[in-house]
């Protein structure tokens, strides 16, 4: 399998192959990988239990994303309190000292909740790059059933090892359905 | 029929199927997308009339409260919290059981709430939307709310941070968003399948738009799974925290019948409580509605029941447990208020909580009756009113006999009081007509990977067991 050359600018963006049942993509998704194809994709209507192993994912790294935001928000609830319980207007209030941290553990807890949903939340987008209203896939019409009740993998023509014939020979062997060019 | 369900086994896991019905994925769709896609029946036009005409009233009530003061009410000096503070605790207490579903029994690995956990979270949204209202207007102040809010002001001053009522608006105001957060998470790849369908280019548009370009993809499925599993673990310390707080405005009190230790856990227990009895009442409908019987099946009323069960007897020790420190404590106010809200004035309110909330749901321990659609509606219903008596019973009979017998008086609900409870029903019933109407009332990503073939190592037909 030799590289492309550089100059040679990819017509299409890929190829996009379509499997009927999640034993199929599941398999279809391990040859992939064993292949070596680093820029692909699998795409189901819901997540495949196992999948992320058969196309090699490294785990994800939203829970630190997470992580900093939430202690972001327990960071914030404590100094909001703290300055302007005894620092901007110091009051007495039932003789408890300015700085009454026990009297605070309710507000930073729900503020570093608030922080970890959002962190999950945008964090997911961030990593995701969503939204992204276009996408080169949208254009194949049988990948409509994408939510629905198809599957699909899809393979960037931007890929080191992407040839159109044996990429396409690959994906057939694979079990694949119906195999597609996606205009760029 | 029970046999029935008995031997349709799951392939896999060899226990009854949680979806009935054809078994594939896109029979899921085609049921789910229907009343999204449809003309809506006449049946749909009158409710959202009815709703919003309640809706209406609502708003007619705030109008009117804003406009003349909270004296429209039936209030009097010692009870300064009466209906406007039993609705704001009831509403926030329907709203647990969608977190419930959502959150702690996704923890619990609970495959059978993928059937209900996307109406019980908008149930969620819609009651915390009602719950916040009551605060909001209850000063009959509208313009002055901002005093919570941790804001430079003119009086240069900041909020209370030491006052339960200050932990109490962050606590609700911030599960209101998390609760949106994860619903709408919970939405993206359902309004992607609504855009994939989509006939017209407004829906394809609109649709779009919300589902942010979704694509299935699995390297997003990867990071959206860790989200979902990271907010169902800070959705659960949150909601039993939202409910403590909320009993704490109660229980930091001096006052006999609210200065409970055991307000925190018996809040929650009666807000779960309440809450499923809400999504029994709702789903109860939409099932027979929306023809989503086959995936909301008696299986998982039997599930929600017995939960209701465990709750309302939670909630029943919790009343005996009161009456058990009252009297073991000895002390005299303590034992007045408990005595009194059992034989007082009030007493009509107290037996109409404990019937509904300790008494009726005791014949959930049958399973006929778990199964038994028309008694199911019915409890659920008693046990809504037994829960609202509930907050009532706590706040107006502790209220209304306070330290000094002279200021002892008695409250009655004016024609305003009853609007406005009313009228919140018309927000929540209103906001649930559109949601069935606009948005995918089951979560259809979730419940297809439920399905035994969508076990990538599930061998199709297995027909043999």
């Amino acid at each position: 399998m030799k590289p492309k050359a550089a100059t040679e600018r990819p017509k299409s963006f890929g190829l996009v192959a379509q499997f009927d049942t999640p034993a199929a993509i599941f398999r279809a998704c391990e040859k992939v990988r064993d292949a070596g194809y680093l820029r692909w994709d699998a795409h189901t209507p819901f997540p495949v239990h196992g999948l992320d192993k058969a196309m090699g994912l490294k785990p994800s790294r939203l829970p630190w994303i997470s992580l900093v935001l939430a202690l972001g928000g327990a960071a914030t609830g404590l100094l909001l309190q703290w300055w302007t319980s005894a620092v901007e207007y110091p009051l007495i209030i039932s003789g408890k000292p300015y700085f009454s941290w026990p009297a605070f553990v309710p507000v930073i807890f729900e503020l570093s909740v608030l922080g970890g949903a959002a962190g999950a939340v945008f964090g997911m987008l961030f990593l995701n790059r969503l939204p992204q209203l276009y996408h080169a896939l949208f254009r194949v019409d049988a990948f409509a059933k994408v939510t629905d009740d198809k599957f699909f993998i899809s393979i960037e023509a931007a890929d080191p090892r992407y040839d159109e014939q044996k990429t396409r020979k690959l994906l057939e062997s694979a079990g694949a359905s119906l195999v597609t060019v996606v205009e760029a | 029929m029970a046999q029935a369900v008995a031997l349709d086994l799951d392939p896999i896991e060899a226990r009854p199927q949680l979806i009935a019905g054809e078994q594939s994925f896109n029979a899921i769709t085609e049921a789910v997308a229907l009343p999204v896609e449809w003309k809506p029946p006449l049946g749909w036009w009158i409710a959202l009339a009815l709703s919003s005409s309640l809706l209406g009233l609502f708003g007619i009530s705030i109008a009117y409260l804003f406009w003349e003061g909270t004296g429209i009410w039936g209030l009097n000096n010692p009870i300064f919290w009466a209906f406007d503070i039993t609705n704001f605790v009831f509403w926030v207490g329907i709203g647990h059981a969608g977190t419930l579903i959502s959150a702690i029994l996704f923890l619990f690995r609970q495959k059978w709430r993928t059937s209900i956990n996307r109406a019980a979270e908008a149930m969620t949204i819609f009651a915390v939307m009602c719950a916040l209202s009551f605060p909001g207007i209850h000063v009959g102040r509208p313009w002055l709310p901002y005093y919570m809010f941790p804001i430079p002001n003119q009086m240069g001053m900041w909020p209370q941070f030491r006052s339960p009522l200050i932990w109490d608006f962050f606590a609700v105001s911030i599960y209101g968003t998390v609760s949106l957060l994860f619903w709408y998470v919970g939405l993206i790849p359902d309004l992607a399948t609504i855009r994939d369908r989509a006939k017209t280019r407004v829906r394809q548009l609109a649709y779009g738009f919300f589902a942010l370009g979704w694509r299935g993809s699995n390297r997003h499925w990867q990071n959206y799974e860790r989200a979902y599993l990271i907010l169902a673990g800070l959705a659960t310390p949150l909601v039993l925290s939202v409910h403590s707080v909320v009993s704490f405005d109660f229980a930091t009190a001096q006052l006999p019948g609210w200065h409970t230790t055991i307000f925190p856990p018996y809040f929650v227990a009666g807000a779960i409580f309440s809450g499923f009895a809400m999504v029994m009442t709702l789903m109860l409908i939409c099932r027979v509605v929306f023809g989503l019987r086959h995936i909301i099946q008696p299986l998982h009323l039997d599930r929600m029941a017995k939960i209701m069960l465990l709750t309302g007897t939670i909630v029943g020790y919790a009343y005996g447990t009161e009456f058990f420190i009252a009297w073991y404590g000895q002390n005299d106010y303590e034992l007045f208020a408990f005595v009194n809200r059992a034989t007082g004035p009030y007493a009509w309110a107290y037996w109409t909580m404990v019937g509904c909330n300790v008494l009726s749901p005791q014949v959930f321990w049958f399973k006929k009756a778990r199964t038994c659609i028309p008694l199911l509606f019915v409890i659920s219903i008693f046990i809504n009113i037994g829960m609202w008596f509930e907050r009532f019973v706590i706040i107006t009979t502790s209220l209304h006999r306070d330290f000094l017998p002279s200021s002892w008086d008695y409250f009655r609900p004016t024609f305003w009081d009853l609007s406005t409870f009313v009228g919140s029903f018309g927000l929540f019933l209103t906001m649930f007509c559109l949601f069935v109407r606009f948005l995918p009332m089951v979560a259809m990503a979730e419940v297809k990977a439920i399905l035994p073939i969508a076990n990538p190592h599930h061998h199709a037909p297995a027909k043999t067991h």
